[in-house]
């Protein structure tokens, strides 16, 4: 039986399973084994979007409304898509920056104003505390509901007693116990509470699962199916209008702005930024959350729609349709259903204030507590040597004034209208700080002034057209406010605002306050010049996702010492944490002691960011300011700096270009250089072997000549010979000089052609008929094999000499006892193709090379006489490739060598300047 | 580069959710008519929102070709 002992044992076993979750994760983030960082915990803990808001109300508002609650979820579903656009980015600013609220991003952004950081901090704490409020109000009456079973009696708020005697009191502070407990332990300068998130994650598959079991067992349980309820349902004529959507354009208007507004919550409603930036473990979980938070969304709501109609249509009037999550099961007599349904209530509800009420503290203590304190001089805080516990006393209170605040207003506003509407006058609240954010992460221009005066244009009407019309609804205020107008004057009637009717009230105020919010921040940006700082922090938050992290202190310049340093952070963070913290950055920067630091603009922003994670970014600055001398930089010094900076990547990639393009021209030239050397040294060769070649000849010349002088009676044979033999070396000589003449001439294309019509075949007999005296002398055998080829175009006499050339080498190198030579003629593939074959001692493959190479000669210089010029070989194959075709030798040793060349039919020679070079 | 182009194609679902889920299209789905005694309208909405997120994980976790 469901007694209230159970019910009571039940919520403090949960209550006492989320400690003993939180204080595990506590103890495995300790000892560096964290359980929350993985995509999954970080999705289920984006879930605390959905509170007992979610759980009672969807269903509530879809008794209303039909359809009318789901833009809430399908505006965060479209959001994620964009997560890793905008959500990235924020948390990869947020970590480099070490910002640790919605507010201090702000204040950040803006030149870490504290003006700024005060704002959004009032503006989030009026906006949220009326949310924690229905919290307690879910928790509080689905409490006195389940005790009632099985009878299903809405409970009657009035006359409750206030504090000790109302268990909702209890609740409230058993939740800032809690919060205190898990969300203060110490100060961190990354304020992430790894226990806590595991607990909220816990408590999203908690409500989820409650709602399911819930839902199910209402469409499958109690009717049979979808069908079956919406068939039902749509015979009931008050019920049947929630199935479709009202035709009307209003309804589509406000379907339209409800997503928008959605989507701008899921960003910038406190919590959602404590667990989405704050609390992230590591950015790469973002992308896996994209599609998993949707899909949680997508759960929690298939069965709003069944359980909002089954409820209809099986309660009489007068049941809240809030709270038909939970009288369902009870009406059906299932108390364990029911029991879970206000476990997962509790959950959606807690989760939510858990959260709520750490972003808030940390919000109220860095953003508006400290800056004041810190400025009232009398109460010399600057001095104070540890203010680390001070923070933390002030984190607690907050926490505890917070939920105070929302028990009171919980108390006083009840049943009230300004109570049950407030979720999505609480969006409208944070969705004022979407321009100051959005803006300035994209776009650099926006100002202090500007964001400031934006924020607080939207905040007042939202005030005027939302927060206080809520107010009269309730009847705290006169009525006539909201009907006649601000001093009857109808123009300022809250909700019809400058006479703009048709719109739903959340439609209207979004559109107002949006209105003066972004005139405002835009306007007023455009208007001024932005200020150093503002300058320097806009560079940081628009460029994030380009620089590397940690850039911030380009934009420094000043002199400081360690000491202070070290001593103001002390004061923040406690003496042991200081040193452990300083300990740490110089290890990492290779120093064994702290006193080795130097403090230098790295060091401090260090400082700073440290500080920032304990007391906010705008306090920070203050208190880095107050020990270290800072030279203010000038305006045009931040431009010039990022200037420069985008310069310098300018030049780096230009430098990189350059370089490369300077290695290849390197490479080049060092090539040209190894060839023009190689020429250099071909060219001495030359020179040295032509010199020597000429004075053989003229030796033996001028020998002969020197005998015939100085010998008078010398007898007439001799004389003969030896003059035979000037004869010989002289014609050797002219020879020698002709052929040096003429491959200078080929080389640099500067021989004549005289091109004719040339039959190969007739060429090469004339050609061997010329040489047949040699032949004969050696008894050489020739066979031929001259097929018909095409004839060419080509010079005559140059042919002629290729064909003597190779003839007199086969000549000279043949076999000196059985010399064979062969020659064949063959035409294929558009080619003629001419060999010599000899049956001689064959060429070396290291030789068939050099032989080409102008004055090789194969063999033993020393031994053998030299038996020709060494040109021969050279000049052919010159005069083979000016018409196109191959000159090579195939050869082995000891088989003779067969010397080839190829001529295409039909290819007019080239101008022959770079195929010069090839033979070299 | 790969992770840009899955950017560029969820910008391009959140243009696609933000024209499914609203009027225009919505009207289209906003009769009486029922499927399987589900209002069509109903239908639409879970059916788009589970296809939309099903392309969102698609794109996300769809190794790199």
């Amino acid at each position: 039986m469901l007694t209230a002992t159970v019910i009571v044992l039940a919520s403090f076993a949960y209550v006492g399973l989320l400690f003993a979750i939180a204080y595990y994760g506590d103890k495995r983030a300790d000892a560096g084994r964290s359980i929350i960082a993985n995509p999954y915990i970080y999705a289920l803990s984006l879930a605390v979007y959905c509170t007992s808001w979610t759980f009672y109300g969807s269903v509530g508002r879809a008794a209303t409304s039909g359809v009318g609650f789901l833009p809430i979820y399908l505006g965060p579903t479209l959001m994620a898509a964009l997560w890793w656009y905008v959500l990235l980015k924020i948390v990869r600013i947020s970590k480099a920056n070490r910002i640790t609220s919605i507010a201090d991003f702000v204040a950040s952004r803006y030149g870490k104003s504290q003006v700024l950081g005060g704002l959004v901090t009032i503006i989030a704490v009026v906006g949220v505390v009326p949310y924690i409020a229905l919290q307690l109000k879910a928790i509080s009456t689905s409490f006195a509901i389940i005790l009632k079973y099985p009878d299903v009696v809405m409970p009657d708020q009035q006359g409750a007693p206030l504090f000790l005697g109302d268990t909702t009191f209890y609740i409230a502070m058993l939740l800032a116990a809690f919060t205190i407990l898990f969300g203060t332990r110490h100060l961190d300068a990354t304020e992430r509470h790894e226990g806590l998130v595991a607990a909220v994650a816990f408590e999203s598959v908690v409500k989820l699962l409650a709602f399911v079991a819930v839902g199910i067992f209402v469409t499958f349980g109690m009717y049979s199916g979808f069908g079956d309820i919406f068939g039902r349902a749509s015979n009931v004529p008050d019920l049947s209008a929630l199935l479709v959507l009202g035709g009307a354009s209003g309804n589509y208007t406000t379907w339209a702005s409800l997503m928008f507004l959605s989507m701008l919550a899921i960003m910038f409603l406190p919590r959602q930024f404590q667990v989405s930036v704050v609390e992230n473990v590591d950015e790469r979980h973002i992308p896996k959350a994209v599609w998993l938070f949707p899909l949680y969304l997508l759960a929690i709501n298939v069965f709003v729609m069944p359980i909002a109609l089954g409820g209809l249509m099986h309660f009489p009037p007068g049941v809240d349709a809030d709270t038909f999550v939970l009288t369902l099961p009870m009406s059906q007599g299932q108390p364990a259903l029911a029991l879970f349904a206000f476990i997962g209530g509790l959950s959606a509800a807690t989760g939510m204030v858990i959260v709520e009420t750490i972003a808030l503290s940390t919000m109220v203590c860095n953003d508006l507590v400290m800056p004041l304190m810190l400025r009232w001089k009398r109460l010399r805080l600057t001095e104070r040597r540890d203010l680390s516990s001070l923070l933390l006393a002030i984190r607690r209170g907050a926490i505890v004034v917070v939920l105070v605040l929302g028990y009171l207003y919980f108390y006083l506003a009840g049943e009230a209208y300004a109570l049950v509407s407030i979720g999505l006058i609480s969006f409208s609240a944070v969705a004022q700080f979407a321009p100051a954010i959005i803006g300035g992460i994209y776009w650099k221009g926006g100002t202090r002034l500007g964001a400031t005066c934006g924020l607080a244009a939207g905040f007042l009407v939202w005030v005027y057209t939302l927060l206080l019309p809520s107010f009269a609804k309730s009847g705290w205020l006169p009525i006539a406010f909201l009907n006649d107008g601000l001093f009857g004057v109808e123009l300022l009637k809250p909700q019809q605002l400058f006479g703009l009717q048709g719109l739903d009230d959340i439609t209207h105020c979004l559109f107002w306050s949006m209105l003066a919010n972004i005139a405002c921040y835009v306007g007023i940006s455009l208007a001024q010049r932005p200020s150093a700082v503002e300058h320097s922090q806009a560079a940081l938050f628009v460029d994030a996702l380009r620089q590397p992290s940690a850039a911030g202190s380009r934009f420094w310049r000043g002199s400081a010492s360690v000491a202070d340093l070290s001593e103001l952070l002390g004061r923040f963070l406690g003496p042991q944490r200081a040193k452990e913290a300083l300990a740490a950055y110089a290890a990492t920067h290779g120093f064994t002691h702290v006193e080795d630091l130097t403090a230098d603009a790295a060091l401090v922003h260090h400082v700073e960011s440290l500080l920032a994670g304990a007391i906010g970014n705008a306090s920070a600055r203050v208190m880095v300011a107050s020990v270290v001398q800072e030279e203010p930089l000038g305006l045009e010094e931040v431009l010039g700096i990022i200037d420069e900076a985008s310069q310098v990547l300018a030049y780096s990639r230009e430098l990189e270009q350059k370089s490369r393009e300077l290695e290849t021209a390197t490479g080049e030239l060092r090539e040209m250089n190894r060839r023009l050397q190689e020429l250099d040294r071909l060219k001495d060769d030359f020179i040295s072997t032509v010199t020597h070649e000429l004075r053989t000849p003229l030796t033996s010349i001028r020998a002969f000549s020197e005998i015939l002088r100085d010998t008078p009676d010398l007898d007439t044979v001799q004389r003969t010979r030896f003059l035979g033999i000037i004869i010989k070396e002289s014609e050797r000589l002219t020879r020698l000089i002709n052929q040096v003449l003429d491959l200078a001439k080929l080389e640099s294309s500067n021989a004549e052609w005289r091109e004719t019509e040339v039959d190969l075949k007739e060429l090469i007999a004339d050609s061997l008929v010329a040489t047949s005296q040699l032949f004969e002398d050696r008894r050489i055998r020739i066979t031929t094999d001259l097929q018909q080829v095409p004839s060419i175009l080509a010079d005559r006499d140059r042919l002629v000499q290729v064909m003597l050339n190779l003839l007199s080498n086969a000549a000279k190198f043949c076999s000196q006892e059985q010399g064979e030579v062969e020659v064949r003629l063959r035409y294929e593939a558009g080619t003629i193709r001419v060999d010599v074959r000899d049956n001689g001692l064959g060429i070396s493959p290291e030789n068939q090379k050099i032989i080409f190479e102008k004055f090789r000669q194969v063999g033993d210089t020393l031994t053998d006489k030299p038996q020709g010029s060494g040109l021969g070989l050279p000049i052919s194959r010159q005069i083979i490739s000016h018409f196109g075709g191959d000159f090579w030798v195939e050869s082995r040793p000891g088989e003779g060598a067969t010397f080839s060349f190829t001529l295409p039919v039909g290819v007019p020679a080239r101008p022959r300047a770079a195929v010069a070079a090839g033979g070299a | 580069m790969e992770s840009s182009l899955k950017r560029q194609r969820l910008i391009a679902l959140f243009l696609l959710g933000c024209l499914v889920f609203d009027y225009p299209l919505f009207a289209l789905f906003a009769g009486t008519s029922s499927v399987l005694g589900i209002p069509l309208l109903y239908v639409y909405v879970f059916v788009a929102w589970a296809l939309l997120i099903a392309l969102m994980a698609l794109v996300i976790e769809r190794p790199p070709d």
